[in-house]
């Protein structure tokens, strides 16, 4: 049926109006109303997304013009929708996780206040909806729509609970981190404005093609936009509010903060990998940093104690570990991972929040330990989260991991090296987190042990169902040396991604795989002897600073919030006491002054009137006869 | 006789009419100097009128009147000054019976 390309718009107008009704209706509503109402448009959504999704299988691109948003001169910016292979998974991924964690969220938040249950919902769908924006929007105007509208709602759910200051706290900072990365999107556009008087994706890659952007031009643009990118995906050196965003609900954490948000930087860049593709410059700066921030995030999750810190850095290692891809030029790697990403993440998420709720909102791990036998469908599929995640054959995480390795052994051993590292790493911390939580003894309260339950299914079967998806996610993109034809996300995306050419020897290829995953399941035995019976213990030395997270926000602290707070203090102190009001009494003063001087000439003696009528006089002549042309 | 001597005359005259009025504070005084410098002008007015016409007649036609209306505006200059003589006065009068006095200097309560 070829009409549901007529009838996209649904897709995201569907949780708008979800939004609204449970926005507006939250008091009114009752909870069983509000759950059908929010996982019910997702569902909906979904469904229109799958429908989507295989009409453009077969290379069916889709263009909506709706009207036009902004129309000055001869600048004309529609709202526009464009429906292609990129924008229909990313559908897949939103819709699909989203809907998991909509249902998943009517029982973990089912103690909420109804009325702040509405509110919560309202938020998700309203995320949702932007989020699709994003996606499906085909220009950059209104993907920045969808990007500010993504970046609101992670504000609001992060202050979810905003009766705690932290939370508050948190949810400012991710907005402002997330506002340094706007600003350079916007400029980036206004850019574009200047040099090609249109934004639609088609036309300004186009137009690069064409070569009529200067090399100057393209670089500043890519550059830009990847500083957007950098604070949206949580990249150095922006990465600093996503770890502190796990103060929102944990839902929220795996959805936002794992899932799909996060993950609009890699979209955008996959999106204008034309542009990029012209940049070689900018994408070695992507791959340095990517890496840069797979490593650092990696070591940081190495010493978190609290189960949702863990999870923060590896997404935002992960996050790294696809800019290094991007930065290769493996789109289809990027992007490859951000789906199985999603499946896993929001897996391992969901998974922490069922411990969390088991425990009664526990969150330090030192205070869990032997949860596998009170947690049997938890810690089965958290497990497999974490073999996802540590990348072991055939899992999903494995394919689209050594797709980017071999990207980046591709373009450099040695940035091969170092994300291979960090890969062991991620393998470690994440076996780390696993054993401390769910063997050994229990390390908890009494109270604690007894309130110990497996979740009701309402979370449970989101958790089976992300659990079998990131088992079997990674089979779209078998590698083409163990199957030819395998690589299907590789040819779905042949036309629509300008990936850097591939050619290494199957052999090499098999002995990079196999290197990888011989590490990584050493890694995990060693880290099963290590910490199969934790005990509880301060970290010293070098784990203190990891524990600390190398001091990287006190270093922010110390060198811009500070300097800033100081020079606001100034400036309203000293600065505006005394220069700005100096100037403005002193206007008044010298006028006061000036005036009273003045009056004295009104003597009232008749000869001071006539002599200063006679000195006038003299002037005008003056003037008149010598002084004007 | 040339203009030149007319004009420094004149001059003369306006100045120490100014300088008469700006120094002096009997009212009486100051209006002599106020007439000295109105004469002063007239003074000025009949000496130019003088050297046009004689200017004229030497250009030929005896019979000529051109620069004459100088004249003419000085008696009426005349006139209007006498009649502004007799109201300053009668300003004068009226000030001496009000404050016994005729210095200027006594009233200065215009600035209020």
């Amino acid at each position: 049926m070829q009409n549901v390309l007529q009838i996209v718009y649904l897709i995201p107008l569907l949780p708008l109006i979800g939004f609204l009704i449970n926005g507006l209706g939250r008091k009114h509503l009752s909870k069983s109303m509000i759950s059908a109402v929010g996982c019910g448009s997702i569902l909906i959504s979904f469904a229109l997304s799958i429908w989507v999704f295989l009409q453009v299988k077969g290379g069916n691109v889709h263009n909506a013009h709706y009207f036009d948003f902004i129309s000055v001169g001869k600048l004309k910016i529609p709202f526009e929708f464009k429906i292609d292979q990129l924008s229909s998974l990313f559908l897949l991924i939103i819709t699909g996780v989203g809907f998991l964690i909509h249902l998943y969220s009517t029982s973990y938040m089912k103690e909420e206040k109804n009325e702040h249950f509405g509110r919560y919902f309202s938020y998700l769908n309203l995320f949702i909806f932007s989020m699709l924006l994003l996606v499906m929007g085909g220009n950059f105007v209104v993907m920045f729509i969808g990007w500010e509208g993504v970046g609101l709602c992670s504000y609001l759910l992060i202050g979810f609970w905003f009766k705690k200051h932290e939370y508050n706290k948190a949810a400012s900072k991710a907005f402002i981190m997330n506002r340094i990365g706007d600003l350079a999107f916007l400029i980036a556009i206004f850019w574009l404005i200047t040099k090609l008087s249109t934004v639609s994706f088609d036309e300004v890659f186009t137009a690069a093609n064409l070569a009529k952007l200067s090399t100057l031009d393209i670089t500043v643009i890519t550059m830009l936009l990847f500083v957007g990118a950098t604070g949206k995906s949580a990249q150095i050196p922006l990465y600093t509010w996503l770890p502190d965003a796990m103060a929102g609900p944990t839902p929220v954490s795996a959805l936002i903060h794992a899932a799909t948000m996060v993950t609009a930087g890699i979209y955008m860049i996959a999106r204008s990998n034309i542009l990029y593709s012209l940049a070689p410059f900018p994408m070695d700066i992507i791959a340095y940093i990517g890496l840069a921030t797979a490593l650092l995030a990696a070591t940081i999750a190495l010493k978190q104690n609290d189960i949702k810190k863990v999870l923060a850095y590896s997404t935002v290692s992960q996050l790294g570990f696809m800019f290094l891809a991007l930065g290769c030029g493996a789109y289809t790697a990027a992007v490859f991972h951000v789906m199985t990403h999603a499946f896993f993440k929001a897996l391992l998420f969901l998974g922490s929040g069922s411990v969390i709720h088991a425990m009664g909102g526990e969150q330090d791990i030192r205070n869990m330990g032997g949860l596998s036998k009170k947690l049997k469908i938890t810690f089965i599929t958290f497990l497999i989260g974490c073999i996802a995640i540590a990348g072991i054959p055939p899992f999903s995480g494995f394919f689209s991991k050594d797709a980017i390795l071999l990207s980046a052994f591709i373009k450099n051993p040695v940035l091969y090296g170092v994300a291979l590292f960090a890969a062991l790493l991620t393998a470690f911390y994440m076996f780390r987190l696993l054993f401390i939580t769910f063997s050994g003894k229990f390390r908890g309260t009494h109270e604690q042990e007894h309130h110990l339950h497996e979740s009701p299914p309402a979370m449970t079967i989101p958790l089976i169902v992300l659990a079998i998806l990131a088992i079997i996610g990674g089979f779209v993109g078998i590698p083409e040396v163990f199957m030819t034809g395998g690589d299907k996300l590789g040819q779905f995306y042949l036309q629509l991604l300008l990936n850097t050419e591939h050619t290494v020897s199957p052999a090499t290829e098999y002995m990079l795989m196999g290197l990888s995953t011989g590490l990584v399941i050493a890694m995990i035995i060693f880290a099963w002897f290590k910490f199969r019976n934790y005990q509880r213990s301060e970290a010293t030395g070098f784990g203190k600073v990891l524990e600390n997270k190398w001091y990287v926000d006190e270093l922010y602290d110390a060198a811009i919030v500070k300097p800033i707070k100081k020079a606001g203090t100034f400036f309203s102190q000293v600065f505006d006491k005394k220069v700005i009001d100096g100037m403005v009494n002193g206007v008044g003063r010298l006028l006061q002054y000036g005036s009273r001087q003045l009056r004295l000439v009104q003597s009232g003696q008749v000869g001071n009137y006539i002599l200063l009528m006679v000195i006038s006089m003299v002037l005008i002549f003056v003037i008149q006869f010598f002084l004007r042309k | 006789m040339p203009i030149n001597y007319y004009i420094f005359l004149s001059l003369a005259l306006f100045c120490i009419g100014i300088v008469g009025v700006l120094t002096r504070r009997n009212a009486i005084i100051i209006f002599m100097c106020i007439e000295l410098m109105l004469n002063a002008v007239n003074l000025l007015l009949v000496a130019f009128s003088k050297m046009h016409h004689n200017a004229a007649l030497l250009a030929g036609d005896a019979t000529t009147t051109a620069g004459t209306d100088g004249q003419l505006f000085v008696f009426f200059i005349m006139v209007v000054a006498a009649a502004e003589v007799s109201v300053g006065l009668a300003i004068i009068v009226m000030m001496y019976r009000n404050i016994h006095s005729v210095d200027v200097n006594f009233l200065n309560r215009l600035k209020h």
